[in-house]
């Protein structure tokens, strides 16, 4: 093939071919336009104020550490006037953090950003090391998920700061669309497309004293493209860290992130067009506040910690929540892998079609015929939750307690909670059978993402 | 491949990164040489350096985490000299003495 020149500059050879436009670009013209996007992205919807401090989710992966490279440039270059740190969640298991804390604190001096590392030990007393040890294997990643979820919330909270930076991607989100389009459920639809999100978290403002305040969550990169952002670290020789095996083939097989990589390599579009469609849905969706301009301020969605063990805790599906859901779907997925034409045929919607098809479907009597009332599954109305705070910590729950104080609870006195465990599909007689490797996988793939605590484990 | 002679083989750089590496025995670069013509006799392309190293070079048994359905797995990128291969062809690109071949995943987390 003939080298194309770039659709920019029309000078140089074109190495990159943009999926969301086919458009040919070089390298520095890839780069600036990469970047102006971010840039479009945060003043469309006003993401940052001048003189704010911002905590970024940072775990030396992919995502956190562009999303740190691209926000130091546009402070720069843009004056945005905000004060950028960087935020890691040791989950203290031994180990495990090394490599990518160390690579956390090379991205802290490369972007001469301070560096706050916070551990499970320090936000919940116990280290997951800890947990293991009191729980056993079994189980585990439940602390591990719930504790996670709150964990750069809690961490901000504690450094003052109000406003959290995630580093999901498109990919990220459409596959959160996706999954919550395939469960039918339309709220949280809503709340998980929301650039900018909301969570009560409580600030010690004294040793004594404490205030709730809300932590502001927004995702700058949530129309970048996951494979802009590795040729973007890529090219710019960007120094990150990937962790082991996130997804075992199994779990990832037939996963919502396969599908999602199937569509794309098919039509690179449909990453974004999969994003849009959540954005229009949730507009659709009664309270969903998409509508209410990602930038109007006070406004941003608040949204609950998500019920689920690890794997389904945040943008990435990584096995638990989608095996089980995959048998469900297995029908639709071998569709979608032969053609990625998925027909969804639903008896209960195909119009009745009578022959004498003047009447008025008023007419009662005759079954299916009905067009109101509540359809074949019973579909859960678009729940109105209570959201409040948890008693304890403050953190938004829709219990009294929330989920983390109470396994906390359970920790602290001694006794395990062992009536929540992570559901298996295939449970394991018992964890002796386990070896040790399988557990350390398991809790490699189920934290793998810590860095990517981000934003959608609230909403995934 | 000893027989060979240096006519009949193409010196090629590979590399593996985004995590791929960990497939390849945590080798982040391979110099090797790839015979010229595939088990067809044409040219080598892009589609016989993934059976390569598939066959030869990959001990991790999990192939599908790098191949699927005869092509290299969706969302693995495959940069040809620092060009994102679906400009040069995918794998139908024909390996050119002194090539770079960067697999790099964008599958693992980080
Ligand atoms: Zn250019
Ligand atoms: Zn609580």
């Amino acid at each position: 093939m003939a080298p194309s020149p770039c659709a920019v500059c029309q000078t140089n050879r074109a190495l990159i071919l943009r999926p969301k436009n086919h458009q040919k670009l070089c390298k520095p013209c890839f780069i600036s336009v990469f970047e102006a996007e971010i840039h479009h992205t945060i003043t469309t919807n006003n993401l940052f104020h001048r003189g704010e401090r911002i905590a970024i989710g940072a775990s030396g992966g992919k995502d956190s550490t562009v999303l740190a490279s691209v926000l130091k440039t546009l402070n720069e270059r843009y004056d945005y006037g905000v004060e950028l740190i960087l935020l890691s969640i040791d989950e203290g298991i031994k180990g495990y953090r090394d490599d990518s804390l160390e690579t956390v604190k090379r991205n802290a001096k490369q972007y001469d950003m301070p560096l706050t590392i916070l551990g499970y030990d320090e936000l919940y007393g116990w280290t997951m090391d800890q947990v293991v040890e009191q729980v056993g294997k079994k189980g585990n990643c439940t602390y591990c998920g719930v504790f996670r979820r709150q964990a750069l919330d809690r961490g901000a909270a504690k450094l003052g700061v109000r406003h959290v930076v995630t580093g999901h991607n498109a990919d990220d989100v459409a596959e959160t669309v996706l999954m919550n389009l395939l469960r039918g459920d339309l709220p949280r639809l809503s709340r998980t497309t929301s650039i900018v999100t909301s969570t009560p978290s409580i600030v010690p403002s004294s040793p004594e004293t404490t205030s709730h305040t809300n932590i502001k969550r927004s995702k700058p990169l949530k129309y970048a493209y996951e494979k802009e952002i590795v040729l973007y670290a890529h090219h710019k020789n960007l120094d990150y860290f990937s962790t082991e095996c996130l997804y075992s083939p199994e779990a990832f097989r037939g996963s919502a992130r396969a599908l999602i990589k199937n569509l794309e390599r098919v039509r690179p579009s449909a990453i974004l067009d999969v994003v849009r469609s959540g954005e229009d849905m949730a507009k659709l969706v009664p309270g969903g506040n998409e509508s209410c301009g990602n930038g109007c301020g006070g406004h941003a969605t608040i949204v609950e910690e998500e019920e689920g063990g690890c794997g389904s805790s945040n943008g990435r599906t990584s096995g638990g929540e989608m095996a089980s859901m995959e048998k469900q779907l297995t029908q639709t997925e071998v569709a979608a892998e032969e053609g990625l034409e998925v027909e969804i045929t639903t008896a209960g919607t195909k119009p009745p079609n009578p022959p004498d098809s003047d009447a008025i479907p008023l007419v009662s009597g005759k079954k299916g015929k009905k067009l109101k009332g509540p359809p074949h599954g019973a579909r859960k109305q678009p729940a109105k939750q209570t959201m409040g705070q948890c008693a304890r910590c403050g953190y938004l729950s829709s219990q009294e307690i929330c989920k983390a104080c109470v396994l906390l609870e359970g920790l602290n006195k001694n006794r395990p909670k062992n009536s929540i465990e992570v559901s298996y599909d295939n449970p394991e007689e018992s964890a002796p059978t386990v070896n040790s490797h399988e557990i350390k996988c398991t809790i490699v793939t189920q934290i793998s993402e810590v860095e990517k605590t981000k934003g959608l484990i609230y909403n995934s | 491949m000893s027989a060979a002679s240096s006519e009949d083989v193409i010196p090629i750089t590979v590399e593996f990164s985004g995590g791929l590496e960990m497939l390849f025995s945590n080798q982040r670069k391979l110099d090797f040489s790839i015979a010229a013509k595939d088990e067809s006799g044409l040219n080598s392309n892009v589609a016989f350096l993934v059976r390569y190293l598939c066959d030869n070079v990959m001990k991790d048994p999990r192939k599908d985490l790098f191949v699927l359905d005869d092509t290299v797995r969706p969302g693995i990128l495959v940069l040809i000299n620092d060009a994102d291969w679906e400009l040069e062809g995918e794998d139908k690109y024909e390996i050119q003495k002194g090539d770079n071949i960067l697999f790099v995943s964008t599958l693992h987390g980080g």
